[in-house]
């Protein structure tokens, strides 16, 4: 089998697991108990919280765990909106591609009043500082911009939107899901006072996840009943998911520099092959993008079929069309960079782990371009576009 | 439990009847490639019956699937029976489809009656 779907999640570290079950089987106690055996656990998660903070600059204090990335996303968004509320300020800056955790946040939040403005991401799949500059209103209280997009792995010139939302006294989240472990980050250089993470994307386990907020900021708990989480958060910590998580993110960000340059030439090596596969086309900016992603078009065929056969080739990938989603509609995220919904239906998503090689690579280019042959051979849209009866788009 | 039946997967990966009837007398093309699936039959009409039939799809799984099984459900059928074809019939042939895609299955017969439509148009034949 080649894992070539790393956005969607990743293998767990054999470290991590190890972490895991060593706490499940020795270390089980409830860190809120007072006995020692509960305090061990409190250490343990204490440990954790103090190695994730140090990981992207931050205080431990500054970090509060939550049952993953859209949960981090849901508290953050909804806790500064209450505040933007008290002041008066209901206006909050986004993009047109932001995760569905953020997106239908922001729409709940319409519905309560507030105004949101999302911002083209252009056909680079890229905000533009200074748009989000012109965007920001009297009455903004909060600028959310993903680190790196889910789909196209785009990333965002966030340290240059965290300066203009600094000077500009409007607080900045991020959704750094896809980038935490992945690209370097530091809360402190890139300016960030929100930011949202999960483990199972960089090696951890699922379920798991944390919140960055700088201090000074109030979280208003999504979730009530305890005391835990200095009251952001209710509900017994999950320490051995956290405690995994803290050793995945560790192995993550240490080992950044030896994978990531492996990882972008295998990037590369994929993108030039499929290019060679004609009337197809890249999915967001070639050279600012997560170093494992790659996201294709191919015009005249159907992304569901696709991942079907691929996955008979035992490749694991995903598409952002609208058969894999079960609505009419493709990827909102595709439809963001102007791609139409004849071409948006064609897509595939392939996200490489660090351990891929380039005869996997090869098999993979190999193997889509075979696959994108056979359907494009009884489609129907393939033959009126061969036979000129109608234009091509890509 | 797997996204498909097992004779929603056989007939995606080895579609029967695939392609195009060059003399067809009958050629019906529903829907669109906004919403993600066309599906396109040829039908070869003699003596009120179905003599051979073919298809090219641009869709999902159950989509290619649908339209597969369809094509084998009125090869060699009487114009009378191809008619009564329903989409039912297909996703019941298929073991079933998933909720959200028996719309796959209503393509399959909504191109199968375009296709006689097209032959009654052609030949002023009535069904």
């Amino acid at each position: 089998m080649i894992y070539a779907d790393n956005a969607a999640t990743t293998k767990m570290s054999p470290a991590a697991i190890q972490k895991m079950l060593s706490l499940m089987k020795e270390d089980w106690g409830n860190p809120s108990s007072l006995y020692t055996h509960g305090q061990h656990a409190k250490e343990t998660l204490e440990k954790a919280r103090a190695d994730i903070a140090s990981m992207i600059g931050a205080e431990p204090r500054e970090i509060i765990f939550t049952a993953g990335g859209s949960e981090a996303d849901n508290q953050a968004i909804r806790s500064i909106a209450a505040l933007g509320k008290k002041n008066g300020k209901m206006h909050i800056v986004s993009s047109a591609f932001e995760h569905h955790a953020v997106l239908h946040t922001l729409e709940r939040l319409k519905e309560e009043g507030f105004e949101v403005t999302l911002l083209d991401v252009h056909e680079n799949g890229i905000v533009r500082p200074d748009e989000v500059e012109s965007s920001i209103r009297d009455d903004t209280c909060l600028v959310t911009i993903m680190t790196a997009n889910n789909e196209i792995g785009t990333i965002q010139p966030i340290s240059e939107i965290g300066e203009i939302c600094r000077r500009k006294h409007v607080l900045f989240h991020t959704d750094a899901v896809q980038a935490i472990g992945h690209l370097p980050i530091n809360v402190v250089q890139n300016r960030i006072d929100l930011l949202s993470a999960s483990a199972h994307k960089f090696h951890g386990p699922k379920g798991v996840g944390f919140l960055f907020v700088r201090k000074g900021i109030r979280l208003i708990p999504l979730i009530e009943g305890g005391a835990q989480e200095h009251g952001r958060r209710a509900g017994t910590e999950n320490v051995p998911g956290i405690a995994a998580m803290a050793t995945a993110l560790e192995e993550a960000v240490t080992s950044m520099s030896l994978h990531t340059p492996h990882l972008i030439r295998m990037r590369d090596r994929l993108i030039e092959g499929l290019q060679k596969i004609p009337h197809s086309a890249l999915n967001g900016d070639a050279v600012n993008r997560l170093p494992g992603n790659v996201n294709f078009c191919f015009e005249g065929i159907e992304g569901e079929s696709l991942l079907l056969l691929l996955d008979d080739r035992g490749i694991c990938a995903s598409s952002g069309s609208a058969c894999t989603s079960g609505s009419l509609d493709p990827s909102h995220v595709l439809l963001s960079i102007g791609r139409v919904h004849d071409v948006a239906h064609g897509s595939l998503r392939l996200s490489l782990g660090e351990d891929v090689t380039s005869d996997e690579v090869d098999e993979i280019i190999a193997s889509v371009s075979e696959v994108v042959a056979y359907l494009r051979g009884f489609s129907p849209i393939w033959r009126d576009l061969i036979q000129g009866k109608k234009p091509f788009i890509l | 439990m797997a996204l498909y039946s097992e004779k929603v997967m056989d007939h995606f990966r080895n579609p029967r009847n695939v392609g195009v009837i060059e003399d067809a007398n009958g050629i019906g093309e529903v829907g669109n490639a906004k919403c993600g699936d066309i599906m396109k039959m040829y039908l070869k009409i003699e003596d009120d019956i179905v003599r051979d039939v073919k298809f090219e799809t641009f869709g999902c799984g159950s989509a290619i699937a649908s339209s597969s099984m369809a094509t084998e459900l009125i090869k060699g059928q009487p114009l009378s029976e191809v008619r009564k074809l329903t989409n039912k019939a297909v996703a019941e042939a298929l073991d079933g489809l998933p909720d959200y895609k028996m719309h796959c299955s209503v393509l399959a017969e909504e191109a199968i009656q375009s296709a006689l439509e097209d032959y009654m148009k052609r030949t002023g034949k009535q069904i």
